[in-house]
C-alpha cells in the first residue's frame, strides 16, 4: 500500500492525538449529565456544574500526586493520614496567632512533603514496595495526629486565608478552588511535559532499570515524586479544612480510593510509564459528578457504592484492559 | 543428609523468622502480662490475632500469584453482615447459614478472579472496584447494625478446647490442614508460585495460569468469608463497617510482609503469613501490657511497623551491583 490516500493520513495523526481512554472518561462525563438530565434539568444547570467542579478540585489536588507517583510504576496508600495531617498542622498553626494564620498553609504542605519524603527514602534508598512503606507511613501519620489532638477533634478551626481559596469566589464567580486546581494542574503538566523530571518519571515508569542505565537520577526522581504526592495530599487537607472550617480525624478517609479510581479511569496505566493529565481531569470529574448525582438523585448509600463499583469496573473491561499472553 | 537440611532451612527461611519474631514478642507479652498466662488470657489473645491470620492467609493466597487483594476486608464485613442473619436458628438452619456464608465469600473471591483473568485488569484496581460492591452489598443486608449468630457455634469457635488451649487455634489449624497444604502440595499451588515468579516464563512453560489464579482468589475470598463467619462469633453482631473493612485490609498486607511473604509474589507461604499476624496483634497487646498511654499507642504501633518493614531491607547488604537493585 504505498499509496496512501491523504485524507485518511490526516485522520490517522488525529487519531493518534486522542488518547481512546481519555475520549472514552470524556465520553462517559458527557452521558452520565445526559442521563441526569433526564432525571433533572437542574444538573445541566451552570450554578451545579461550577459547584461540582469546586467539589471536584479537592480531589483533583490529591489525584495529581497519586498521578506522579502512579506514573513511576508505584502507588501512595498514605493519602488518608497526609490528607489529615496536612488539615490538622494548618489549624494547628492557625491557633499560635497572626504569624501562625499567615503560615498556616504552607506549615500543612511542608509537613505532607516531610511524611511524602519519608516514604520516597523508603521506596528509592531501602528498597521497600511503596505499597508497604506509604501504608507505614501511614500509619505513623495516624499515630502522631492521634498524640497530636490527644484523642479529640481539634478545636482550632481554619484561617481566613485557607477558607478564601476553598469558598470564596473570584472573577465571574468562577470558585477560588477550581482556579486553585488548575493552578497545580498547570504545574503538573509542565512538569511532566516539559522538564527532564518528567522525562525521568515516565521513564522510570517504563523500566527503571534502562532509566538508571541511561543516566536518569532515579533515586533522586522517586524521593521528589513522592515528596510531591505528600506535599499535594497535605494541600487537599488544607483546602478541605478551609471548606469545612475544621480539621477533623477521619477526613483524608473518603480520599484514596477515589484518587487512585480518578487516576486509573483516566488512562493512566497502574503499571506506570503511560498516562497524560488530561485523563486524570476527566476521571476526577466523572468520579465526582456520579458521586453527586447519585446521591442527588436519592439512591441509597448501598446502592451507591454498588453502582459505583460496577462503572469502574465497566469502564475499565472497555479501555483498560491489558495484553494477552499470546501478544 | 545436611545438604536437604540447609535446603530445607533456606525453603523456609522467611517463615521461620516470622515464627522466631513471634515467639519473643509472645514470650515478652505472656511474662508481662499482670495476670499471667492463663487459659483466659490466651483465648482472647488467640481470638483477635486468628482473626487477622485468617485474613492474612487470604491475601497471602492472592499475593502469591504477584496480584494484590483489597476487596478481603469487605469480603470480611460482608460475610459478616450475612451470617449475622442466617447463621441462626436450628441445627440445621445454622449448618446451611454457615454453607451459604462460606459459598458467598468463593462467590465474591471467583468473581474477583474471574475479572482478572478474562477481563485483564489489574488486580488492585479491580479489587478496589469489587470492594466498593461487597461493601454495598453488606449495607444492603444491615443497614444498623445488628443480628444474632448461632451461640453454641459461635460458643465452640471463641472457646476453649479441653485442656484449656483457644479452640480458634483449632479452627487455625484446620483452615491449614484443610485448605493451604492441599493446595501448596498440588499442582494448582506450584502454578500459582510459578505465575508470582515470572508470568510469561510460566505461560510459555504450559503451566495452567487461569485455573490456578482462579483458584487462588477463589479460595481467598473463601478464607476473608471463614473469617467474617469468625468475626460474628466473637461480635454476636453484624456490622457493614467500611473503617473495619479497609483496617483488616490493610493489615492484612501488613502480616503478609511481616511474615515474609514477597508482595512480588512467588515466594513466601500461608503459615509465614499466619505468624506475621499473630506478631502484629501481639505488638499491639504489648503496648497495653507496659502501661503505654492509649494515647501513644497508634504511634508505636506505626514505628513498630515501620521498623518491622526496613528490616527487610537488610537484603540490600548482599547485592554488590546497584543494577541488581532494578528488576
Amino acid at each position: 500500500m504505498a499509496e496512501a490516500p491523504a485524507p485518511s493520513d490526516r485522520n490517522a495523526s488525529v487519531r493518534r492525538h486522542v488518547d481512546p481512554a481519555i475520549a472514552s472518561a470524556f465520553g462517559c462525563i458527557v452521558a452520565v449529565l445526559l442521563i441526569g438530565s433526564l432525571y433533572s434539568s437542574s444538573f445541566l444547570s451552570p450554578d451545579y456544574l461550577l459547584q461540582q467542579l469546586k467539589v471536584a478540585s479537592f480531589l483533583g489536588v490529591i489525584a495529581t500526586g497519586m498521578m506522579i507517583v502512579i506514573l513511576l510504576g508505584q502507588i501512595d496508600l498514605s493519602v488518608p493520614w497526609v490528607v489529615a495531617v496536612g488539615g490538622m498542622m494548618a489549624t494547628a498553626a492557625t491557633g499560635w496567632g497572626a504569624f501562625g494564620q499567615a503560615i498556616a498553609i504552607p506549615v500543612g504542605i511542608a509537613c505532607g512533603v516531610a511524611l511524602g519524603l519519608v516514604s520516597g527514602c523508603g521506596v528509592a534508598f531501602l528498597r521497600i514496595p511503596s505499597m508497604v512503606v506509604t501504608l507505614a507511613v501511614n500509619a505513623v501519620a495516624q499515630g502522631l495526629m492521634v498524640v497530636h489532638t490527644g484523642g479529640f477533634s481539634p478545636q482550632d478551626s481554619s484561617s481566613p486565608a485557607m477558607r478564601f481559596l476553598a469558598t470564596g469566589d473570584s472573577v465571574l464567580g468562577i470558585p477560588n478552588a477550581l482556579l486553585v486546581w488548575a493552578a497545580v494542574g498547570g504545574m503538573a503538566v509542565f512538569l511532566l511535559t516539559r522538564t527532564t523530571f518528567g522525562r525521568a518519571v515516565y521513564a522510570i515508569g517504563n523500566r527503571e532499570r534502562a532509566a538508571y542505565l541511561s543516566g536518569a537520577r532515579t533515586r533522586l526522581v522517586v524521593m521528589t515524586a513522592f515528596a510531591i504526592s505528600g506535599g499535594l495530599s497535605a494541600f487537599g487537607g488544607v483546602l478541605l479544612a478551609g471548606y469545612a472550617s475544621k480539621a477533623a480525624q477521619a477526613m483524608g478517609d473518603p480520599y484514596l480510593l477515589p484518587a487512585i479510581a480518578a487516576v486509573v479511569l483516566g488512562g493512566t496505566s497502574i503499571l506506570g510509564g503511560r498516562g497524560n493529565y488530561l485523563g486524570t481531569v476527566a476521571g476526577v470529574i466523572l468520579i465526582t459528578l456520579l458521586q453527586s448525582m447519585l446521591s442527588v438523585m436519592q439512591i441509597e448509600e448501598y446502592g451507591r457504592h454498588v453502582i459505583y463499583g460496577v462503572v469502574i469496573v465497566a469502564m475499565l473491561l472497555i479501555y483498560g484492559r491489558g495484553r494477552r499472553h499470546s501478544d | 543428609m545436611t545438604g536437604d537440611w540447609s535446603f530445607w532451612l533456606r525453603e523456609h527461611k522467611s517463615t521461620l523468622l516470622a515464627f522466631a519474631g513471634f515467639a519473643v514478642m509472645f514470650s515478652i507479652y505472656a511474662a508481662n502480662h499482670p495476670a499471667g498466662l492463663n487459659a483466659n488470657v490466651a483465648t482472647t489473645a488467640a481470638n483477635k490475632g486468628v482473626l487477622l491470620a485468617i485474613v492474612a492467609m487470604a491475601q497471602t493466597l492472592v499475593v502469591l500469584t504477584s496480584g494484590i487483594d483489597l476487596s478481603v476486608g469487605m469480603v470480611m464485613v460482608l460475610a459478616n453482615c450475612l451470617a449475622s442473619s442466617i447463621v441462626v436458628g436450628s441445627p440445621l438452619m445454622t449448618a446451611l447459614g454457615v454453607l451459604g456464608v462460606l459459598l458467598v465469600g468463593c462467590l465474591c473471591g471467583a468473581i474477583n478472579g474471574l475479572i482478572v483473568i478474562y477481563g485483564r485488569l489489574q488486580p488492585i484496581v479491580t479489587t478496589i472496584a469489587t470492594g466498593s460492591i461487597y461493601y454495598g452489598a453488606a449495607l444492603a443486608l444491615r443497614r444498623v447494625p445488628g443480628g444474632d449468630v448461632d451461640s453454641t457455634l459461635a460458643d465452640a469457635l471463641t472457646g476453649q478446647l479441653p485442656g484449656g488451649v483457644p479452640a480458634s487455634l483449632g479452627l487455625l489449624l484446620a483452615l491449614v490442614l484443610i485448605v493451604w497444604l492441599p493446595f501448596r502440595r498440588s499442582a494448582i499451588g506450584r502454578a500459582a508460585y510459578a505465575i508470582g515468579s515470572s508470568e510469561v516464563a510460566a505461560y510459555m512453560s504450559g503451566v495452567p495460569i487461569r485455573r490456578a489464579k482462579f483458584v487462588a482468589y477463589t479460595l481467598s475470598g473463601l478464607l476473608a468469608a471463614v473469617a467474617g463467619l469468625f468475626l460474628t462469633c466473637i461480635t454476636y453482631s453484624g456490622e457493614a463497617s467500611a473503617a473495619n473493612g479497609s483496617t483488616y485490609t490493610l493489615y492484612s498486607i501488613a502480616a503478609v510482609v511481616l511474615g515474609g511473604v514477597s508482595l512480588f509474589g512467588g515466594s513466601g507461604s500461608a503459615i509465614g503469613a499466619i505468624f506475621g499476624a499473630l506478631m502484629f496483634r501481639t505488638i499491639g497487646d504489648l503496648l497495653f501490657v507496659f502501661n503505654v498511654e492509649p494515647l501513644w499507642q497508634p504511634l508505636f504501633q506505626g514505628l513498630v511497623l515501620m521498623a518491622a518493614i526496613c528490616l527487610g531491607a537488610a537484603r540490600l547488604l548482599r547485592i554488590r551491583n546497584r543494577l541488581d537493585l532494578y528488576g
